[in-house]
């Protein structure tokens, strides 16, 4: 990495520009709650569906759907072709999942901006679905290898004696864990690390997290937020209907959120369950297309996907780092300047992370770091997250990246700001950065 | 042209049905002649060893016998003439002495099902349109090519008579369970599977058919058993037709002697039936709204050169009540459209939705429905509580609540988002048509749709066109209801249309004999009786008190004081009854089951039930005749655009007794002059609402019919 990130021009990229004609998402709920009984092909289906009839789009113009989900259930491996195959849309559309852990929504959208400019598709549905209600429960290895061969077995008494190797033990379930495979450190034990070594203070947290309730609750007041929430009927008699997001608490306050314990570490710690993003159920789709396509149809469309960086950062260090690095890359090739940005949305996974990202990117030491001549730009919170984040909003993890690209568009639109950013971390030390582009 | 073509494959002969000129195969005389001929043939032909018989048809096995050489038939002798003709064709079938195989896909009535059990073996498709039956008692008379007698020794007597009185179509799998057919296997290997079983026929091979089980061998198999079934079949038939409806009895009494008696004498007793039931009048009937449904099926409503719409790929709803979500549930069911169900409060769209996939997982209960088809029809209901998706939709339907205002403003605000090609029609049973379409910008794209409650299950659907109503919309709209499995009718914009315009003077009827204290169980009985389903006192409970107390009004200010409202359901509102809705009506209900009549209900009417016998002649004139001189009054009004569809209407409509043929068929049975001397009879007895219709006077003067006879055209 060197020189070229000294270039801040306005030069449109050339060719076919990929817009974000519309979003909408389904209410986000605290797993184990209002969705719990929903599976995470109904949510994604839910939101899609909608959308269509929001936007008057007829099925037939769409030419890909992809979604991005994290744990899929083993029964639906390819969520986005359960959406593509809404009876509204003809059986002919392909579709597929991708998984960018906690990106992913995003990195579907990416994908089909890639699509749509390399002129592959015109309109395409990207998404992103998470239900932490509905993961799947696993056998452990050893009662797995049992089972199969047991279902091999030609004969009862084979059968028979492979059931007899059970022990008690092999009964216990395995739930899959939110915890690095190479490093085995849960994300909140990486929060709580980054934390300590980026010398970020509970008070400074807790004050993220209050700001983040405080003005998502707004933000659902004046309808801003409940605009791009399709409701959900629930219930048995479908008459419980969902039309808002069931985590932000209007009531919080510091004195609350400093009552809570540390939950990574109960001595030292200071990231709670206040200040970190919660497991949570949704779907969220954004319709991208083509601005020629778009105009044809008679939309107007909101933005435009101005460039896209990724970066990863070795998960044994600071595992959430990875946005420090890929956000200049991304205004790199925006071929703009933080200053000249008018909205930025920072996904909330942890307060500590938002936190220890945005110190990098002001950071001098960083700046050299990473070859830059100066940092990487101050964060102006009444340009940030002005609708609150993901520790008020909730997190299902393949959604998030939807959206926020739907919160951002709509947001740039009414205050008609000409840049946008999104950074979001990721499992396995990635980092994502988007740049959105107002269109006139 | 030969209906049959003959290819030979291996030692098989595979004979291919299929009649030039027509759509479907249906069974005649002529076809007879042929196959004896073919069959003949192929006896005297060493190479064939066996035979599959199938259809060239798409989607139709045989659809049954011919109903042109039915209706032709004019005496007893004849139709058992036509019967012993069918039962010696299906009887050399089944003695030939070379196997035959049925391949069958598609439909397989009556005389093609007769001709299937008469086969060796039968090999069926699974496909959804593959179905067996005998609708011959719908037609008022039974199987006459032997099916009456071979099916039982099929099937057993219990599922037999099930088949035969219920005149019931069954798909493939259910018709495997029966032991209707041996196999059923994908459309696509369906002939090579008959071969095969031909070929192995062909060298001796035995099928195993397999038992009955213990309840079988109890019942079906030994005479005693059977007597009981055929004791509950009869007692069955009783209660449900109240013996209105003599081919069901005899079609019992043929299963008896085929089972018991022996084949030859089964077959003697079926055709002597066959040609006695053809001759009654309640076949002629029935065969008559057998032409008369299947004419309105080609009507589209507008006479003159056809007229070409989109068809309906989606439908909006407007109003999620019952009967909103009703119209939802049934489109989705029926014509598989997108439907956006759409009210202003949102919890009430989320019980419109569950009440409308209440009616697709009824379907999916009773496996009327697979699993995918459940979950791709449920995917295509859908709910707002905005117009979100209207502007896509092709018809819209609004079933908010009854008042101009509300209307007004709903058709401002669709017409405002819809496409300019949508027609947007209105579920209003008491409001002028014409006039929630005066505010509209373009009142030539809006009608009424009136649907009758419970609508997934209720077969008939108004469409009422106003004179600014286009073309377009009146077919669109017939069209769409024809896709919902609606019988329509085009009717015209007056007080009550049709159906609730004949139906208001006999309920009205009812509550003065019960202002005369005539008892509850007595007015309902008689009409039972007379054939209706439910009496007129039920069905003000099942209607609802506070909808009949609205329409009676909405009709004696148009229609004037020939339809003054008895007091008594005034007097039932005030006493906070509204029928099966509250469970407080005529009738007292128990966990939603109407148990017995409330007699308190003469105490709130300050009289008291009239002891001693009832006058039933008495009451069952003033009850019919205030419909039948309604309906005649109506129609010559135009209020129908023929007798037909006045007809099909109350049939359909209100259950009027089917055997009796319609309000206007029933007047021409009974005579213009009969009827007026009767009406004029009760404007002495009872009062000048009886005043007989202009119409009827005129008919008992100059001898018109509703219906000319044939021969007077």
């Amino acid at each position: 990495m060197g020189t070229p990130y000294l270039f801040p021009m306005l030069t449109p990229p050339p060719g076919r520009r990929a817009v974000v004609v519309a979003g909408l998402r389904t209410p986000f709920a605290k797993a184990g709650t209002v969705l719990k009984d929903v599976t995470a092909v109904e949510l994604a289906r839910h939101c899609a569906r909608e959308l269509l009839y929001r936007t008057e789009l007829p099925g037939d113009e769409i030419d890909e759907v992809i979604f991005g989900q994290v744990i899929s259930s083993p029964l639906v491996p390819n969520v986005a072709r359960e959406v593509s195959l809404l009876p509204q849309l003809p059986r002919t559309v392909p579709a597929y999942t991708l998984n960018r852990a906690c990106a992913s929504g995003a990195q579907a959208v990416t994908n089909a901006a890639d699509q749509i400019m390399a002129g592959h598709a015109d309109v395409i549905l990207a998404g992103g679905v998470e239900s932490l209600s509905d993961v799947p429960i696993l056998h452990t290895r050893r009662m797995a290898q049992i089972l199969a061969t047991a279902s091999r077995a030609k004969s009862l008494s084979g059968r028979l004696s492979e059931f007899a190797k059970i022990r008690p033990r092999d009964l216990r379930p395995v739930s899959p864990a939110i915890a690095e495979p190479s490093t085995g450190e849960s994300m909140g034990e990486s929060a709580e690390k980054m934390a300590k070594e980026n010398g970020i203070t509970r008070e400074a947290q807790d004050e993220i997290a209050l700001m983040s309730h405080q003005r998502a609750a707004a933000a659902t007041a004046d309808g801003r937020l409940t605009a791009e929430i399709a409701p959900w009927f629930g219930g048995r008699s479908m008459d419980d209907v969902i039309v808002s997001d069931n985590l932000i608490r209007a009531d919080t306050s510091l004195d609350a959120l400093a009552r809570l314990k540390p939950v990574f570490d109960r001595t030292y710690g200071s990231v709670t369950a206040g200040n970190s993003s919660p497991l949570t159920d949704g779907a969220s789709a954004t319709l991208l297309m083509s601005e020629e396509k778009a105009r044809a149809l008679g939309y107007r469309p909101l933005t435009a996907i101005r460039s896209y960086a990724v970066a990863a950062v070795d998960p044994g260090w600071q595992l959430l780092m990875g946005p420090a690095y890929a956000v200049p890359l991304a205004l790199k090739r925006a071929g703009i300047t933080w200053q000249q940005l008018g909205l930025v949305e920072i996904h909330e996974a942890f307060a500590a992370q938002v936190l220890s990202n945005v110190q990098a990117w002001s950071s001098p030491a960083w700046a050299q770091r990473l070859g830059l001549p100066a940092p990487v730009g101050e964060v102006d919170w009444n340009r940030t997250n002005v609708m609150g984040g993901s520790i008020a909003v909730g997190h299902p993890f393949g959604a998030t990246g939807s959206r926020l690209v739907t919160t951002l568009s709509n947001e740039m639109a009414r205050r008609d700001v000409q840049f946008g950013l999104i950074s979001i971390c990721a499992q396995g030390g990635m980092g994502f950065a988007m740049v959105l582009e107002r269109v006139a | 042209m030969s209906a049959f073509a003959t290819v030979q494959r291996g030692a098989v002969a595979v004979v291919t049905f299929d009649t030039p000129g027509q759509s479907i195969n249906t069974f005649s005389k002529a076809i007879g002649w042929e196959l004896d001929e073919l069959l003949q043939r192929l006896e005297g032909d060493e190479v064939v060893k066996a035979i599959v018989l199938r259809s060239g048809k798409p989607d139709n096995f045989i659809a049954g016998a011919d109903i042109g050489e039915f209706v032709a038939l004019r005496s007893v002798e004849e139709a058992v003439r036509l019967s012993r003709d069918g039962q010696l064709l299906t009887q050399r079938v089944a003695d030939f002495p070379k196997p035959i195989v049925a391949a069958i896909h598609g439909s397989c009535l009556g005389g093609g099902l007769e001709l299937a059990l008469a086969c060796r073996y039968r090999v069926a498709s699974d496909h959804l349109r593959t179905q067996l039956g005998f609708p011959e008692t719908q037609l008022g008379v039974i199987p006459g090519m032997g099916g009456s007698v071979r099916l039982p020794r099929l099937i057993g007597a219990r599922a037999a008579l099930d088949m035969i009185l219920t005149a019931r179509n069954e798909r493939p799998r259910k018709a495997l369970q029966l032991g209707l057919v041996d196999e059923v296997v994908p459309e696509s290997i369906l002939l090579d599977i008959a071969l095969a079983a031909a070929e192995r026929l062909a060298r001796d091979w035995k099928p195993v058919r397999k038992g009955r089980g213990v309840s079988g061998a109890l019942l079906d198999g030994n005479p005693l058993g059977r007597m009981l079934v055929y004791r509950k079949a009869r007692e069955e038939v009783e209660r449900k037709t109240h013996g209105n409806y003599p081919a069901q009895p005899r079609a019992i009494e043929v299963v008896r002697v085929g089972l018991d008696g022996g084949m030859s004498n089964g077959l003697a007793a079926e055709a002597q039936a066959f040609g006695e039931l053809a001759m009654t009048d309640v076949s002629r009937r029935l065969v008559e709204i057998f032409f008369a449904t299947t004419e309105l099926k080609r009507d589209d409503g507008v006479g003159g050169t056809p007229v070409r719409v989109k068809p309906v790929r989606r439908l909006g709803v407007v109003g999620s009540g019952f009967m909103g979500s009703g119209i939802a549930g049934t489109a989705v069911l029926q014509a598989g459209v997108e439907v956006r169900l759409k009210d202003a409060d949102l919890a009430k769209v989320g019980r419109g939705l569950k009440t409308a996939i209440d009616i697709l997982t009824a379907q999916l209960t009773k496996r009327r429905l697979t699993r995918p088809e459940y979950d791709r029809k449920r995917g295509y209901l859908t709910g707002s509580g905005t117009l979100d998706g209207f502007a896509g939709a092709d018809l819209v339907v609004e079933a908010v609540f009854e008042e101009l205002s509300v209307k007004h403003q709903v058709f401002a605000e669709l017409e405002s988002v819809v496409s300019p090609t949508a027609v947007l029609a209105t579920n209003t049973s008491t409001l002028p048509v014409h006039e929630i379409a005066t505010a509209a910008g373009h009142p030539e794209r809006i009608l009424g749709m009136h649907f009758f409650s419970p609508v997934d299950k209720m077969p008939l659907l108004e469409v009422i066109p106003t004179d600014r109503t286009s073309a377009e919309a009146i077919v669109t709209a017939v069209q769409f209801g024809r896709r919902m499995g609606k019988t329509v009718i085009v009717v015209a914009d007056s007080p009550g249309f049709w159906v609730n315009r004949i139906l208001l003077p006999y309920l009205n009827e009812a509550g003065f004999l019960l202002e005369e204290g005539v008892a509850i169980e007595t007015i309902d009985e008689i009409m039972v009786q007379w054939g209706f389903p439910v009496g007129p006192v039920a069905l003000m409970d099942e209607v609802g008190l506070d909808v009949a107390e609205k329409a009676g009004k909405v009709m004696q200010q148009s229609l004037g004081d020939r339809l003054t409202p008895s007091r008594v359901i005034a007097a039932l509102r005030a006493d906070n009854r509204l029928g099966r809705k509250n469970g407080r009506g005529f009738y007292q209900y128990r966990d939603g089951h109407k148990t017995s009549p409330d007699n308190s209900v003469f105490a709130l009417l300050g009289v008291h039930p009239a002891k001693g016998d009832a006058d039933r002649q008495r009451i069952e004139d003033r009850l019919v005749l205030a419909m039948l001189n309604e309906a005649a009054l109506a129609a010559s009004e135009g209020v129908v655009r023929a007798p037909r569809d006045g007809d099909i209407g109350a049939l359909f409509g209100i259950g009027f007794p089917a055997f009796r043929g319609g309000p206007l068929r029933a007047i021409d049975a009974i005579g213009a002059t009969e009827v007026v001397g009767r009406l004029e009879r009760l404007v002495v007895a009872v009062g000048p609402r009886f005043a007989p219709a202009p119409v009827l006077e005129e008919m008992a003067r100059t001898g018109q019919r509703w219906y000319p006879l044939p021969g007077n055209r």
